[in-house]
């Protein structure tokens, strides 16, 4: 496949997406039949309350939490058919996705610039070309001057901005984030907001963002609410 | 990039303090090896060092250093007198216990065949070997006497004229060398009224018998020195020692020697292998065993560590993994820093033991090869020790971020 064929396809579409937790009795269906496609360059909303099944989906669509049924194709890659991978899920993961959550998560014994080089270096780029990508991503996010600071030295903004940059560093076609303004007062919450447009518009990811964040919205491409496993 | 490196200098100090008690713990399993050499290289010290090719010992038995051995002095003139032995000389040795300045000093007194023998073997660091019969002894250092220090033992005065440097007896006591009949002297003194006791028994057993009645002078020649009365032995030796001429044949000395039925006949490697299977085998045994379990305790410790290290890096792990990090990442930030502890402790037991294994009271003898079998050891424990934070970490799942 070109990659002039490869830019047309969507980032992301799902089919028939079911995930039931237990058996029997206990038996949960925390998503049924959900159906959805995301294109490249395009920044989407998942709303919904708890409990509605945002999460789940968004995991199964990250790799890392299968459906029981239903299928996923990624950057125009079938990647999962029901629990079955049909590729090196870790790999894809590495490859073409990015991932940013409430909480930063960065890893505290690197520095900021160190956790976005990481991920490079781990999808085999040289320390070099990681090292001056990740100054490039830095800057581009305004955290440039943080770059040798550790975690716990950067506030919940700048440390938002350092896991945007290592979800960015590997030219992912899709970015997944699950309430990333959570712990964000409303104003940097909007900023970290506008900023996935800006990336999804300017570098060509898509971006699918859970959010309870209702003030924020207009920031998006289209929204997609979620009740009861079911995508509205 | 190197994960594990950057962990250590980010959480140093945490890192620094287990690397030091594993240190500690590597250097007491190093020592106990180190005690093991000793008491090898102290119970073979003198029979490497005094040379010679045969020992004559008491017969039936297994020579001086495992039980006691009595053999008489004239052995030394019939062993002369084989063809192929170029020298025969006595060999007396014995503990003894005395004061010195208000401190016990407990000494092994070692006889030189003198005057053939005066002690200029010994490795010596300060004086000189013997000069006279008489009166004059060399010690060791570690028995804490000076150089020209005056020691009174049995009924003489025996001034200190040389000092040899790790020179002990095969229990670690400090040895002192003096001539063959000077340590006889010391062994066999006895207090004044002792021996005026011992003569006057020997009158009354006399004067008992019909001898003594028809022989009035014999009862004075009993209550007279021992040494006047031709039924009574001389004092006896331990052992004498053989060396062959050049070219001898030993197989033959050997047999010559062994027909005599009051002596065994020992070669010095059999005399060796005595030693070291009697006496020291049991204490090895006990150190090596005590040697597993130290290896076994510092193994569980360190898996403990590193297993609570993998723990606190769970989610990190789980990061990791999220943005696809393969199983060699992670396999290598726990397994390089269960290396690089085990290393840098095995770094510090050494360095630590430079220092302190010399103030032990018994010599710990640290050996090359010792050292790189420990170094083995260290590296498999490393590993052993990481399994179980290896299996954790494969365990974590992904999504484990998310929780």
């Amino acid at each position: 496949m070109t990659s002039e064929a490869l830019a047309d396809m969507p980032a992301v579409e799902t089919s028939g997406l079911t995930k039931v937790y237990g058996t029997g009795n206990t038996e949960v269906v925390a998503m049924k039949n959900v159906t959805l496609r995301v294109a490249r360059g395009e920044v989407v909303a998942l709303l919904g309350p708890s409990g509605a099944g945002k999460s789940t989906l968004l995991t199964a669509i990250g790799l890392v939490n299968p459906p029981t049924a239903g299928r996923v194709a990624i950057v125009g890659q079938p990647v999962l058919d029901g629990e079955r991978a049909l590729v090196d899920l870790r790999a894809f993961r590495r490859r073409h996705l990015g991932f940013v959550f409430q909480k930063a998560n960065l890893i505290p014994f690197l520095t900021a610039a160190e956790n976005v080089q990481i991920a490079m270096e781990i999808n085999d780029m040289s320390p070099r070309a990681a090292r001056h990508r990740t100054m490039e991503l830095l800057g581009y996010l305004g955290v440039a001057d943080r770059a040798s600071h550790y975690p716990d030295a950067l506030s919940g903004g700048q440390q938002q901005r350092v896991a945007v940059a290592r979800a960015l560093a590997n030219h992912p076609g899709l970015i997944l984030a699950d309430e990333p303004t959570a712990a964000l007062d409303s104003m940097r919450g909007r900023q970290v907001m506008e900023l996935f447009r800006k990336v999804a518009h300017e570098r060509g990811a898509a971006a699918l963002v859970v959010t309870h964040d209702h003030r924020a919205l207009d920031v998006f491409d289209r929204t997609y609410e979620m009740e009861d496993g079911q995508l509205r | 990039m190197n994960l594990a490196i950057r962990d250590i200098r980010h959480n140093f100090g945490r890192f620094a303090l287990t690397t030091i008690g594993i240190g500690l713990l590597l250097m007491i399993v190093m020592g106990m090896g180190g005690i093991y050499r000793g008491l090898i290289r102290e119970a073979t010290l003198l029979v490497d060092r005094i040379g010679g090719d045969f020992w004559l010992v008491q017969g039936g038995t297994r020579g001086p250093f495992a039980e006691l051995s009595r053999v008489p002095a004239t052995l030394e003139d019939r062993a002369r007198a084989v063809p192929g032995v170029a020298s025969a000389r006595r060999f007396v040795s014995h503990t003894i216990q005395r004061e010195y300045r208000g401190r016990p000093l407990r000494m092994v007194v070692q006889g030189l065949a003198w005057p053939q023998d005066n002690g200029d073997w010994l490795p010596l660091i300060a004086g000189r070997p013997l000069s006279q019969a008489h009166c004059e002894m060399i010690a060791d250092r570690s028995l804490g006497l000076p150089l020209g220090a005056q020691l009174k033992l049995g009924k003489d005065v025996y001034a200190v004229v040389g000092l040899t440097k790790g020179m002990v007896g095969t229990g670690g006591d400090g040895s002192c060398f003096f001539t063959v009949s000077d340590a006889m002297a010391i062994q066999f003194d006895q207090p004044g009224e002792a021996v005026r006791l011992e003569r006057q028994a020997r009158r009354a057993r006399v004067e008992a018998r019909d001898l003594g009645m028809v022989q009035p002078l014999l009862l004075d020649r009993a209550a007279g020195p021992g040494a006047g009365i031709p039924a009574l032995a001389a004092p006896r030796v331990s052992a004498v020692l053989l060396t062959l001429s050049p070219g001898a044949n030993a197989a033959a000395v050997a047999a010559t020697c062994a027909a005599w039925p009051d002596v065994t006949v020992y070669s010095t490697q059999q005399q060796l292998k005595l030693l070291l299977a009697g006496m020291v085998d049991k204490a090895r045994r006990q150190l090596g065993l005590f040697r597993v379990l130290l290896i076994i305790i510092s193994t569980i410790i360190m898996a403990l560590i590193i297993y609570t290290l993998t723990l606190d890096k769970i989610h990190d792990i789980a990061m990791l993994k999220l943005i696809g990090a393969r199983n060699g990442v992670i396999i290598g930030l726990i397994l390089q820093q269960a290396l690089l502890m085990g290393a840098l402790g095995f770094a510090l037991a050494y360095w630590l033991g430079t220092f302190a294994f010399p103030r032990f009271p018994r010599q710990v003898v640290i050996e090359q090869r010792d050292l790189l079998v420990l170094a083995g050891i260290v590296v498999g424990i490393s590993v052993l020790s990481s399994l179980l934070g290896l299996w954790k970490a494969m365990r974590v799942e992904p999504n484990k971020v998310l929780s």
